[in-house]
């Protein structure tokens, strides 16, 4: 019985940042920018402001005590019907201290953007380029944002969940098929 | 265009601001000295790079948007298809992501097959890595070897899944089929044959002036620039870091397996394929420990609202053949949340990051493949170098278009 109590008097918001030092940390040094934390299966979360990202990932890479060196991957979620609808999700590994954390940074729908950490880890260029590519998630001071996988014709961005499965797009360029809206049959011109 | 800096000799020989012209190259997306669909754009003082860009996606199927469409356990095939020279790896790579997202935990015998398999895959990439690369640099013999090679290797793939290179082998909580009796002794067999090979191979171009001279020195990148940029594998241990994600943080069975971590000193192409001959050798070993220490019991989970309880049990009792019937037309339903699991794939780390909305399709599915942040750094490898030089840093750098264009 007493086991049982336990959890339900501790609030279910703090209780990874007492177990992770890491959160504890992010949460004592920025306070309202750590707008929630969560431990699921173990996996360190913190969701962050836009406006102290780039704030959080300086203390990641230059603290000792962090280390965050490796910058594993960068992508977005897109949480249709959710406000804010989009959740864009960083991972980061510290190869010195061999921990993991990963960042969150809401968005909403009609302002997509955040600042760009190309700044502090140079593999963060193409990792944006393709959340932009996918998500259009803009990343404000990144070098040179263009589409990675698509070609810049590419209308739309194909991982929104509005963008329907099997919408077609005319190819760009010579020997190319396009796309007559009024017949679905693709014919090459 | 590039002889206009000698056609200004005689008196402006030594005023270094003589305006030139640079060559624009561009190498690709099908280019017979590459393998993989990548275009890299070059522009060329003489021969060498002053300037290049590399552009992917020529490969891109929408990894993601299929697996959203689809239930957890039907992603195993696009799993197959990332890095499509060892399968394997993805498959469990999958699985475990999954699991740790249902929070369910394999048998031991589970783990140690998937342990051979996920090493059974990595000799294939390495050996079609290794083999293609002396391909391209006009070994075409050594070649041949590394190919035969790799043909026993997908013998083993053969004898536990019955497919040599799409397996979809592993699920959730399980594998599809488990193996015989007699398979210990049928792997010591090929693995013989292998280790014979792969001597050969090595023998034949590491006696070679040429293809030293044209490995040695080349596409070399600080170990600093790599991790900052993000590389991971074989490239980052040539360079001295030793970083394993199976050795850093255990999966499976890595952690009660005798094995070493290769790294390499100087991090060039020399070096990147010295440690990946060196990772065919622990490879070995760790299947050897493997098959030997293979213990018995049962191979799947005892769940049936995650893996399929077996027709034994499904024609016989009411509340498995409810499960089943659930679990194939509705998927298995995690808990939400997310989670993010990597293993040390053939090129580096290929982690998984899963986002469940509680419904049996995953909500998102995201595979962080070596093969795209290791690109990322080719254009800083050859920069500067010889044009020549592109085709065994392309090679080390081994980009899968599958996996990198996902």
């Amino acid at each position: 019985m007493a086991e049982e109590q336990k959890p339900a008097e501790a609030p279910p918001a703090k209780t990874p940042v007492e177990v992770n030092p890491i959160l504890k940390r992010l949460v004592d040094t920025f306070g309202e920018g750590v707008l929630k934390t969560h431990e699921f299966r173990g996996d360190a979360t913190a969701i962050v402001d836009r406006g102290v990202l780039v704030d959080v990932c300086r203390l990641l890479r230059d603290d000792p005590e962090f280390q965050f060196d490796f910058l594993v991957d960068v992508t977005a979620v897109d949480y249709i019907g959710r406000k804010p609808r989009f959740e864009v999700v960083y991972h980061f590994y510290s190869i010195a201290k061999n921990h993991r954390v990963r960042l969150k940074v809401p968005l909403e729908e009609g302002d997509p953007k955040l600042p760009s950490i190309v700044s502090l880890w140079v593999g963060a260029n193409w990792l944006e380029r393709e959340a932009w590519d996918m998500y259009g998630i803009r990343f404000d001071g990144h070098p040179e944002l263009k589409r990675i996988y698509l070609y810049e014709e590419f209308e739309g961005h194909p991982l929104r969940k509005d963008y329907p499965k099997e919408k077609r797009q005319p190819l760009i360029g010579p020997g190319a098929v396009h796309h007559d809206p009024q017949n679905d049959d693709l014919s090459i011109t | 265009m590039a002889d206009e800096r000698q056609s200004g000799n005689g008196e402006n020989q030594d005023n270094l601001d003589l305006a030139f012209e640079t060559m624009e190259l561009k190498v690709g997306p099908s280019h017979p000295a590459t393998h993989g669909t990548v275009r890299i754009q070059l522009k060329l003082d003489g021969e060498r790079i002053v300037w290049s860009e590399v552009e992917v996606g020529y490969l891109h199927r929408g990894f993601e948007k299929e697996c959203e469409s689809g239930l957890y356990y039907q992603v195993f095939p696009y799993t197959d298809r990332l890095n499509y020279v060892s399968p394997m790896i993805n498959n469990v790579g999958y699985a475990l992501a999954c699991e740790k997202l249902f929070d369910v935990e394999v048998p031991d015998r589970c783990k140690y097959l998937r342990t051979i398999a996920s090493e059974v895959s990595r000799m294939s990439d390495h050996f079609t890595c290794l083999g293609a690369c002396a391909l391209e640099l006009g070994a075409f013999t050594a070649f041949l070897y590394a190919v035969e090679a790799r043909e026993h290797v997908w013998d083993i793939h053969d004898e536990m899944c019955g497919a040599r290179v799409t397996c979809n082998y592993v699920r959730i909580g399980g594998m599809s089929a488990d193996v015989g009796p007699e398979f210990p002794a049928f792997v010591h067999e090929k693995l013989a044959k292998v280790a014979k090979l792969k001597k050969d191979f090595e023998d034949l171009l590491l006696s070679n002036p040429i293809f030293i001279e044209r490995m040695e020195g080349t596409g070399m990148l600080a170990k600093e620039d790599l991790i900052a940029i993000g590389v991971s594998g074989p490239l980052l241990r040539a360079a001295g870091v030793p970083y394993d994600i199976r050795r850093a943080q255990p999966y499976l069975i890595y952690d009660r397996i005798d094995w070493d971590i290769p790294v390499g000193d100087a991090g060039d192409n020399l070096d990147r394929f010295l440690v990946r001959i060196a990772e065919l050798g622990q490879s070995t070993r760790i299947i050897e420990q493997c098959v030997d220490q293979l213990p018995g019991g049962p191979v799947d989970i005892n769940d049936p609202h995650v893996r399929l309880a077996g027709k034994g049990r499904v024609y016989n009792k009411m509340e498995e053949l409810i499960a089943q019937f659930k679990l194939v037309t509705e998927g298995p339903k995690p808990p939400v949340g997310e989670v993010y699991l990597a293993v040390e794939g053939g090129n580096g780390e290929l982690g998984f990051y899963l986002v469940s909305d509680g419904s049996g399709s995953p909500y998102k599915c995201r595979a962080r493949s070596p093969s795209f942040s290791n690109t990322q750094a080719l254009s800083r490898m050859i920069d500067g170098q010889m044009l020549a030089d592109v085709i065994p840093t392309f090679d080390m750098v081994n980009m899968i278009g599958g996996e990198c264009d996902r």
